[in-house]
């Protein structure tokens, strides 16, 4: 999402927007106060933390294990709560930080 | 001047010619006394081929508006009409294509609101509805209510406006009452309303989003717009209307005069009283009384320089509603006072509230206002506290 | 300006008579409006219909007709009910469907001067077949008052009866014919 603050004038007639998909550029990432850490020599590949992540967070990579966009991560914990294999921890933001 | 026929038509039947000629694409409406027959001739006209269009089916005057919200945000051209209760029940909805604006068309048949239950004729349906953003525009006669749908589409469909438009006809005494329309002819009326397009419509190759979210730090700036266009939108229509005259040889305007040439009086309605009214000048100018007839035709956007021109030279002006605003008076009274606070001291406004749950309003009913007004005048004179009068009101 | 009330029942085609005169009247370049008693229609509760007629200019009052100078009577049983008859303008007249002699119609409404009478239920029963008087009896005003030509009104039922068209011109001549005004 643009942080540019439009003037009325600047609006766009019955204040349409014109930018199609663009909830996409808006940062759910910032909701997160806990991120989803991995341990993958648990992981089985099952997907079901794909399958969960009520936002379509997690995607699948080249190797076959799932990963978090902490883009858009509100940090949630279903992935870690619903995984069989314990693969998934929430730990809270202060303690990961640097790695933003 | 135009080709044409005079046909004797209900004022029902008068819009649903106005709606044919404007060749919309999508209908949808729900009955409802007294609108029902124009809701009635259109699924006809459809049915019959005469008229090419979606009438699509709904259960209430809310899905009625949200389908025509619908049609017109995919670039449709769309009518619907409705009364009373059912415009309420719309009145939710009513907000969106004049916030997302879309030039949704429709006519109500004004009548009162519940309860007592009735279905007959006052503005109370028309005043509730004020506030919204849509063009207001009352019609007095069959002609009119034809001449001011079929203006109604070239208005609200100008790149200059976009916003919905509404033609208020009075229910019964216009849409159930038969008298001669000038039925002109319709290619003239086509080419008066060309097609338009919408600047964004809903369209999966040029995909827009409309109606979304307005956080604190956007909607002020989306009310600012919508407000200020809105306003803008009175030249437009006083051009609309010149040009309709100029077709078709029946002019319109924002406020319309009647005897004011030299009149110190001035009586001011809206709506199908206007000619009833009209009589009761001319019976006090034969009197000698110098009292003229102000008829507001445009409600929204209020024209406040109009109406301040007409009523320069008055002393006193006598208004009617055919509605409450409880614990207010009249809303056009009000507003009336309020355009012109500041701007007139001179002038006496005495308002009237007439005409409720469809109570006839005779020519001595007009005569009496005039009367009643002037000793209210010296009321007010002697510091006396005046209230709205409801005139015809049994003790 | 001709100001006429119809009084009928609801159903019996009070409305569609006045409806049928305007059309007759406009067709003629005549000013009109033609309207019903405003609200819910109820089948055979008594109700008026309302017709006003001008030869030279627009009609601007907007109001039911209080005193008209004409008033048609579809159902004689309805002389009784109600004061539409003495809403009647003085010099006005009384047109009205019964088997009664003008005379005897006349000592039957005090107070009414001039009077129009006509079996239109026995023309409607033959020639439609159907105690349905509203047709016939705009040959009763016609005869009456004058107000619009017989011809004009051919149009107009054609148009609005189709193939059964004929058989109503045929019953409201017919009326008219017999029609007496005294």
């Amino acid at each position: 999402m643009s942080s540019e603050k439009k003037g009325w004038k600047d609006i766009e007639i019955g204040c349409v927007v014109t930018e199609p998909g663009s909830a996409a550029s808006y940062k759910t990432g910032d909701w997160r106060s806990e991120r989803p850490v991995r341990d993958n020599t648990k992981c089985i590949k099952c997907g079901i933390c794909y399958i969960y992540c009520p936002d379509a967070a997690i995607n699948e990579d080249e190797e076959g294990y799932f990963e978090a966009d902490l883009y858009y991560c509100k940090g949630c914990g279903v992935c870690a709560h619903e995984c069989p294999r314990g693969v998934i921890t929430m730990v809270e933001e202060e303690e990961e930080e640097g790695e933003k | 001047m135009t080709k044409g026929k005079i046909v004797g038509l209900e004022g029902s039947f008068a819009v649903a010619e106005a709606v044919r000629m404007a060749n919309v694409d999508v209908i949808s409406a729900y009955p409802i006394t007294p609108q029902t027959h124009i809701v009635e001739r259109l699924a006809e006209m459809i049915a019959d081929g005469e008229l090419d269009a979606e009438f699509i089916c709904v259960e209430s005057e809310h899905s009625a508006m949200s389908a025509c919200v619908g049609a017109s945000a995919a670039g449709a051209r769309v009518f619907t009409c409705s009364a009373s209760q059912g415009l309420e029940l719309m009145h939710e909805v009513l907000y969106i294509p004049s916030s997302m604006r879309l030039p949704v068309v429709a006519v109500t048949a004004n009548r009162a609101l519940s309860a007592p239950l009735s279905v007959w004729c006052d503005h109370s349906d028309a005043m509730a509805i004020r506030d919204i953003g849509w063009i207001q525009i009352f019609a007095e006669n069959n002609q009119q209510a034809f001449d001011l749908t079929v203006c109604a589409y070239r208005i609200a469909e100008d790149k200059e406006v976009l916003f919905p438009a509404m033609v208020h006809i009075d229910g019964f005494y216009l849409s159930h009452v038969i008298e001669g329309v000038m039925l002109p002819d319709e290619e003239e009326v086509a080419h008066f309303i060309p097609d338009y397009e919408h600047p964004f419509v809903l369209d999966p190759e040029d995909p827009v989003s409309m109606g979304c979210y307005g956080p604190p730090f956007i909607y002020p700036e989306a009310k600012k717009a919508q407000e200020v266009d809105f306003t803008n939108t009175k030249p437009k229509i006083q051009e609309t209307w010149d040009e309709f005259g100029e077709t078709f040889g029946r002019y319109y305007s924002p406020v319309e005069k009647y005897k004011m040439e030299d009149a110190n009086i001035a009586l001011l309605t809206m709506g199908s009283s206007g000619e009833t009214a009209m009589l009761a000048v001319d019976e006090m100018r034969e009197e000698g009384r110098d009292v003229g007839l102000i008829r507001l035709r445009l409600w929204r956007p209020f024209p406040f320089k109009e109406f301040r021109d007409a009523v320069k030279d008055v002393e006193l002006l006598v208004v009617l509603d055919r509605a409450i605003s409880f614990g207010m008076g009249g809303p056009v009274c009000s507003e009336v006072k309020s355009a012109l606070y500041d701007k007139r001291k001179d002038l006496s406004i005495v308002g009237f509230i007439g005409g409720l749950g469809g109570r006839d309003i005779p020519i001595d009913g007009f005569k009496y206002m005039v009367n009643r007004a002037l000793e209210k005048v010296k009321m007010i004179e002697r510091g006396e506290e005046i209230e709205t009068e409801m005139i015809g009101i049994r003790e | 300006m001709m100001e006429i009330c119809i009084y009928g029942r609801g159903g019996q085609g009070g409305v569609t008579l006045a409806e049928l005169v305007a059309h007759a009247a406009i067709r003629e370049g005549k000013y009109v409006q033609s309207m019903p008693s405003f609200g819910p229609e109820r089948r055979g509760a008594p109700v008026l219909a309302f017709l006003r007629v001008n030869e030279t200019e627009r009609i601007k009052i907007r109001t039911e007709i209080a005193e008209p100078d004409v008033l048609v009577v579809l159902d004689p049983g309805l002389l009784h009910v109600g004061d539409v008859i003495s809403r009647l303008k003085k010099e006005g007249i009384a047109v009205i469907n019964t088997k009664k002699s003008p005379e005897e119609m006349k000592s039957d409404l005090e107070g009414v001067t001039k009077i129009a009478v006509v079996d239109a239920m026995s023309i409607a029963r033959e020639i439609l077949g159907l105690p349905i008087v509203n047709t016939t009896m705009i040959g009763a005003l016609i005869k009456a008052v004058g107000l619009v030509k017989l011809e004009s009104l051919e149009q107009p039922m054609n148009e609005r009866f189709g193939k059964v068209a004929a058989k109503n011109i045929e019953a409201m001549r017919r009326a008219y014919e017999e029609t007496v005004v005294r």
